[in-house]
């Protein structure tokens, strides 16, 4: 038997060596299956790792992709820092995106961008009300958060596909599955640099992002609520002589992280859909938990684990444009990476101790 | 010295030879760049493999006069967006995008790149930059349902469609039109699987229908599931998109193959003749290409498991649709409630087939939503 043991202090020099390992060991085995699979493997590890930072709109690319993989992040990392396993943002995700989109074509004339904040409140709010349902179920009921979130993914998935193919179908798109587009309002811009014109793809939307890191950051570090977060998360009976109520915890975590991914939903849909579609999502909310993992539950390295896996996407995209490589191999590569930066940093903090079964 | 001086030597011996690569390349007439966007990894069936086998047509046609570029798995959203432009970017002169969830970013980046040309395979909405092609998949459905009806001991036809709309719809009519030419005491049953490709939902209906009698089975999905229960069950059905008789060879009666290489070659080489335009067809729906057995877009894989008088009828159909003998949808048209929906002497044109929200007669049930 495998079992996994506490190490009782943390090197420090490990904690910069770990990445760099699993870094050198990834390199290793890509250059191994590249070579094996007969693409030049240098090229390929620069088209995944490197080309997305070739051109300033590559760049401006990666920060589109990772906006809303930080936004969810953030978010989760409240509820896996408390022991609250929220699986479904991906869910609230797309209810943000929803409810948000409905008041946006409720206003088919609307113009002005302060309706935006209209929008994206809605979306936090349409979030938060679907974390809402396994929050009150595991405080009333006890029930399993991990599954209730997950099953109502696939809930609001179904519901997003029934809403643009009845109610909310634009009925000039013969019958497709399209919403009509957004109102001017509803869409958010890219920004343009003055004397530089566009950068890329780049738009307001990361704007939240780049408010949301400190905000998180100090609430995490600085703040009661933060310490309460910890304190339950790493010792729950210390938190419970403290006094701290382990049900508004939850609560309070579930409906931030639901009413985050909602709004990365919207920035979503307003600044690169710009109508409601059956798929809004691709995936995002389920990434974000690698991106809250690899980010080691700090906004800051969500926020770099976050451009890590989207620069890594991108880069794939690029090899496969430019060498041929089927999504399947860099597909690899990625599970690969993921499993070397998360050994590393679990090895660094457990050790591994073999025993007899008992 | 000699050591700096072989360094020379080597920098103007390379640097010549990259001169003369770029010279010649540019003499000899540059390969044309063509970008496909593929929804999923091709794999061995159904909707992106029939475009892979198209492309893989363009290649040896052109051979070393064109460079492909592939992106495949690319979802129907902002990466999709992402990906055609940066196709575009590369220097792809025509980029072909092979699903309609491709629509609105297809436009998008059209509008940015001018001079790059776009088709768009099954979308509704063009521009200036931006053609459309589609196949006539209905005309193989009424083939199928001459041999359905002809085939079915039971009457009763199960019938999996994706999603109710317009495209589907007149597969299904189509098929209604093929059986009622040739049977008319046989039903068709739908069952909705709300996915393009799900192997699981796709055999869970098969069995559905299988239970409730039906022994033929016809599909608007893309799996071979439907095929391997139906072989399991003995069964037996139509393959969609490919050939699937490996996957369900005592059960398929014929494909119907999607054929796009024939439509992406014409569209190169009217591009690389400077002729590439976006056609001038009728406002309405189908597009300037919509190509159906006629023009070998859509292909019917050899008739098996049935006897030689039924693969007789079926090819008749099947000259009759391609030599326009068989209009598909001529009057009198009858929907399933009794109400008329064309006299006789008349025919739905291409604009009506896109407007179908209701069934014809020989077929159960009433359209969703």
């Amino acid at each position: 038997m495998i079992t996994f043991v506490p190490r009782e202090k943390v090197s420090k020099n490990w904690i910069l060596i770990a990445p760099i390992l699993s870094i050198v060991f990834t390199i290793f085995f890509g250059l191994l299956i590249f070579t094996f699979l007969g693409y030049n493997p240098i090229e390929t590890l620069y088209q995944i790792f490197v080309s997305p930072f070739s051109r300033i709109d590559r760049i401006s690319d990666i920060l589109v992709k990772a906006c809303p993989l930080i936004i969810i992040g953030t978010g989760l990392m409240l509820c896996f820092k408390s022991n609250v396993w929220n699986i479904g943002a991906e869910g609230q995700f797309i209810m943000g995106a929803l409810l948000a989109g409905f008041i946006a074509l409720s206003f088919p004339n609307i113009e002005s961008k302060f309706f935006l904040l209209i929008t994206l409140v809605t979306g936090f709010i349409g979030g938060a009300l679907w974390a809402f349902i396994p929050a009150i179920l595991k405080i009333k009921l006890n029930v399993n958060e991990i599954l209730v979130s997950l099953m109502l993914v696939y809930v609001a998935m179904l519901f997003i596909d029934f809403i643009v193919r009845g109610p909310l179908r634009d009925p000039m798109s013969f019958g497709f599955p399209l919403s009509k587009p957004y109102p001017e309002g509803a869409l958010i811009n890219k920004i343009p640099f003055p004397g530089i014109g566009f950068l890329g793809q780049l738009h307001y939307g990361i704007l939240f992002v780049v408010l949301l890191i400190p905000i998180a950051w100090i609430f995490v570090n600085k703040t009661l609520g933060g310490f309460k977060i910890n304190v339950l998360g790493s010792a729950p009976q210390a938190a419970k002589f403290a006094g701290f109520s382990q049900n508004s915890i939850t609560l309070t975590v579930l409906l931030l992280s639901g009413g985050l991914a909602g709004v990365a939903g919207v920035i979503e849909v307003s600044a690169n859909i710009g109508q409601l579609q059956p798929e809004v999502s691709f995936g995002y909310g389920f990434t974000a938990i690698i991106v809250a993992f690899l980010g080691r539950l700090n906004p800051l390295g969500i926020l770099f684990a976050g451009i890590i896996i989207a620069t890594v996407k991108l880069g794939a995209d690029n090899a496969q444009m430019t060498m041929g490589i089927p999504k399947v191999v860099t597909g690899l590569f990625e599970g690969i990476l993921l499993f070397f930066l998360l050994t590393g940093e679990t090895l660094q903090k457990y050790k591994i101790q073999w025993s007899e079964r008992k | 010295m000699i050591k700096f001086c072989m360094r020379i030597f080597s920098l103007i011996a390379l640097s010549t030879s990259v001169l003369f690569f770029l010279v010649s390349n540019s003499f000899a007439g540059s390969p044309t760049k063509v970008g496909f966007v593929y929804l999923t990894t091709p794999g061995d069936h159904g909707w992106t493999y029939a475009h892979e086998l198209g492309k893989q047509m363009v290649e040896k046609r052109f051979g070393k006069d064109v460079k492909v570029s592939v992106v495949e798995n690319v979802p129907e959203g902002p990466d999709a967006t992402r990906v055609i432009r940066e196709l575009a970017k590369q220097g792809n002169e025509i980029i072909f995008t092979t699903s309609f969830g491709y629509m609105e970013p297809t436009l998008k980046v059209a509008k940015e790149f001018p001079n790059v040309k776009f088709e768009h395979i099954t979308g509704y909405k063009r521009s200036k930059n931006v053609a459309t092609g589609n196949i006539r998949f209905y005309e193989g459905r009424y083939i199928q349902g001459v041999v359905a009806g002809l085939m079915t001991k039971s009457n009763k036809i199960g019938y999996i469609g994706a999603y109710p709309i317009a495209e589907v719809i007149m597969g299904i009519n189509a098929f209604a039109q093929g059986m009622k030419s040739v049977n008319k005491n046989a039903s068709i049953s739908v069952i909705w699987a709300n996915t393009w490709y799900d192997p699981v939902k796709e055999a869970d209906a098969a069995k559905v229908h299988i239970a409730e009698g039906a022994d033929i089975l016809a599909q608007h999905t893309d799996s071979p599931a439907m095929l391997q229960i139906a072989e399991k069950k003995g069964a037996m059905g139509f393959g969609q998109s490919t050939d699937m008789s490996a996957f369900a060879p005592k059960a398929q009666l014929f494909a119907s193959i999607n054929n796009w290489g024939p439509y992406y070659i014409k569209k190169i080489e009217e591009l690389r003749n400077g002729k590439w335009n976006t056609g001038d067809g009728p406002n309405h729906w189908p597009g300037n290409v919509w190509g159906g057995l006629k023009s070998d877009m859509l292909v019917i894989s050899k008739f098996q498991n049935m006897p030689a008088d039924v693969a007789q009828k079926a090819q008749k159909a099947l000259d009759g649709i391609r030599n326009g003998k068989i209009n598909i949808f001529a009057g009198p048209l009858i929907d399933n409630t009794g109400k008329e929906i064309i006299p006789a002497g008349k025919a739905l044109d291409d604009g009506a087939l896109w407007g179908m929200n209701y069934y014809l007669k020989g077929v159960n049930g009433k359209v969703p939503g």
